[in-house]
């Protein structure tokens, strides 16, 4: 009981991190149509500008995540302006295929600028685990998942409740009636992707000081961030907070209780379940963005 | 007409003739290229880096000295990006294209054994620097010398050490890779043997970094060690993760490929009280059969501003690369079957000791493996010890 109680406390720790990487994917996909294979990159350039703002320039720890997240949202605007508006209209596979080539360009910049050896992030937080009865919770990792429950609420706001999030729920339920309403649908697109880029650098710079920063360390970031979304619905906002959750808690139990060697694969059985029996997600029916 | 055709011939022939001896000569001088692959980019970069810079070193040494047979020898070296498909394809690439006469790849067992068949079909030495999976001299390629022991020989050479730590019980978390799985059953065995029990044997994927599941599976074991085979990045994220379910394990990693001072420094306390299996000492020099060259080489290494953390890797390139550079001079040619050949032949000084090579595999197949010397340090109060058990 002891040792369930605590992998479910583990898998909501990590799903939270699921949820935060899969909520920005899945608003890039819902508003853009864009399938961003560099949002993993995203996520890597995060944790190394929190490494380079606590390590290098030695900020407070907060300040520094703020920093991560701005150069998330900074970036991802650059690369809205110059590579996605004006590949505006092409297919879906064009823009993919230039997704993919930021992937790569990113990544390798990173390998290039920091080197493959692992970084480790310093932290404020006491190493000795926080106990509770048979539980025990890092310090670290208690202020990652709250962090990550703020700014997904935060973010939640945002799209609900603010005249941006209107203009964004706008345009994602249909462009040209929003444009001929007046939304400035190019700049709509570059706060969508900024915004989305900054959630997944936020991702990285919780996360970093959890495990270690390099270079690769997007790929699987990604790789989850597109299970999230799947299991939750394309463009399904609440879909993609429960998503992560769920697709944290299903692999620490498939992990703990099936076999520790076929830990992604149980994340990945769930998926293929999910498409075969509510092929739009899990939550299809529950309120997309508006 | 046919005059003018005997003097073009007369022109022409002498012309060739110099041509093709200029070409001969040429080749005489040109560096003997020899091939490396190693993990360059992907989760186990930083070890895949450190083996090239080692090899460098070697490389450079042995030009210094003037070659071999008279000519610089050439490093290639190729990114396998940690992806055994990857290690495949650039070894045809190094012996197809670049024409190389002897190999060394590729740090993991998984991307060597995925080379391997690649230098049988073409006829060509590989040795095998860094991977610990029994099977890969135990395969019948003939073409393959291994300088790294293999885990049976980390778990034997170990024994009496291991036994020394009085392990009652113990898990296993093992990188879910031919390397990983090699170890649980090599250093199970010898364990077992020496009357301990297996608690929980759990495996983690090369690129996880959420071991949480498998810790507290661990935990509930009740066992007091915990064996662990992985690369130095997953084992900075064990300590780290163990510390914070309060996992109160002795901890042993095996593989001789960790960095305990890149642990220090990174895993902080959480490493303090860990024993690790190792191959180089660089804080020790002293314990190398021939400590003046294994001092030399951590002098070189700190010269060039390599990182200290990565001279546990490092080594085993230079090592590598003076066992390849002895079979070419033992050989007297740059010819892949004589080099072949010659690698039985070499008896070597490497900065880990002596380097020879024992036939291993089934019968009329052999694959070359050599027998280096193995330690057991402890990290103490952030301090790495040669335990007293030696």
């Amino acid at each position: 009981m002891d040792t369930l109680l605590q992998h479910l406390v583990n898998g909501l720790v990590l799903g939270g991190t699921y949820a935060l990487l899969g909520i920005g994917l899945t608003l890039i996909f819902g508003l853009m149509s864009v399938v961003n294979f560099a949002h993993g990159e995203f996520y890597t350039l995060g944790a190394y500008a929190a490494f380079a703002a606590l390590a290098l320039a030695g900020l407070p720890f907060v300040a520094a995540l703020l920093a991560a997240i701005a150069a998330g949202a900074l970036l991802g605007a650059l690369c809205e302006r110059a590579l996605l508006r004006p590949l505006r209209g092409h297919s879906i596979d064009t823009i993919m295929l230039v997704m993919i080539g930021v992937w790569i360009a990113m990544q390798n910049a990173e390998l290039l600028a920091w080197g493959g050896v692992a970084r480790s992030i310093p932290h404020p937080f006491p190493t000795a685990p926080l106990t509770l009865g048979p539980l025990n919770i890092a310090p670290l990792r208690l202020f990652v998942v709250l962090t990550a429950a703020a700014l997904i609420g935060l973010a939640w706001l945002l799209i609900q409740k603010t005249r941006l999030g209107t203009a964004m729920r706008a345009t994602f339920q249909d462009r040209d009636t929003a444009a001929l309403m007046g939304v400035p649908i190019g700049k709509i697109h570059t706060v969508t992707f900024a915004f989305g880029s900054a959630l997944a650098a936020a991702a990285g710079a919780l996360l970093g000081p959890v495990f270690l920063a390099y270079p690769s360390m997007g790929d699987l970031a990604s790789l989850k961030a597109f299970s999230v979304v799947i299991l939750g619905g394309l463009g399904n906002f609440a879909g993609a907070a429960l998503g992560g959750l769920l697709l944290g808690v299903a692999e620490e139990l498939g992990a703990g209780y099936v076999s520790s060697g076929y830990r992604d694969a149980v994340g990945f059985v769930a998926i293929i379940l999910v498409l075969l029996f509510r092929p739009a997600g899990l939550f299809a029916r529950a309120e997309r963005i508006g | 007409m046919r005059r003018s055709m005997r003097l073009v011939a007369l022109a022409v022939v002498p012309l060739l003739a110099a041509l093709a001896w200029l070409q001969i000569a040429g080749a005489q001088q040109a560096p003997i290229k020899i091939g490396m692959i190693q993990p360059l980019s992907g989760p186990v970069a930083a070890s895949g880096n450190y083996v090239r810079m080692g090899a460098e070193i070697g490389r450079d040494w042995v030009n210094a000295k003037g070659g071999v047979l008279g000519r610089k020898i050439d490093l290639l070296i190729e990114d396998n990006k940690s992806d055994p498909k990857e290690a495949a394809s650039a070894a045809e690439k190094l012996i197809v294209r670049d024409n190389v006469v002897a190999m060394i790849c590729c740090w993991g067992s998984s991307m060597t054994l995925a080379a391997m068949p690649k230098v049988e079909e073409y006829g060509i030495p590989l040795v095998v620097e860094t991977s610990s999976a029994a099977s890969i001299t135990r395969r019948g390629n003939p073409w393959v010398f291994r300088i790294s022991p293999p885990s049976e020989m980390e778990a034997s050479g170990l024994e009496s050490k291991l036994k020394a730590l009085g392990i009652k019980q113990y898990d296993f978390l093992a990188v879910n890779t031919d390397w990983g799985r090699g170890a649980v059953t090599a250093f199970g065995d010898v364990l077992k043997k020496n009357g301990s029990s297996q608690g929980v044997v759990e495996y983690m994927d090369q690129a996880a970094t959420d071991l949480n599941a498998q810790l507290t599976k661990v935990k509930a074991s009740g066992s007091d060690t915990l064996m662990v085979t992985t690369s130095v990045e997953q084992i900075t994220l064990i300590l780290r993760q163990a510390q914070e379910q309060r996992l109160q394990r002795r901890i042993v990693t095996t593989g001789g490929s960790s960095s305990p001072s890149q642990l220090i420094k990174h895993a902080g306390p959480a490493a303090n009280g860990s024993y690790h299996v190792l191959v180089f000492l660089p804080w020790f020099p002293e314990a190398h059969p021939d400590a003046k060259l294994a001092r030399a080489f951590v002098d070189e290494w700190q010269k060039r501003g390599f990182p200290f953390d990565g001279l546990t890797e490092g080594f085993r390139g230079h090592d590598a690369v003076v066992t390849v550079a002895e079979g070419i001079r033992i050989a007297g040619k740059d010819d892949r079957r004589a080099i072949r050949d010659a690698l039985w032949k070499v008896n070597v000084m490497g900065t880990n000791g002596p380097i020879r090579f024992e036939k291993d595999g089934p019968a009329g197949k052999e694959s070359g493996q050599n027998k280096p010397l193995i330690f057991l340090v402890e990290i103490k109060d952030g301090q790495l010890t040669l335990p007293k058990i030696q």
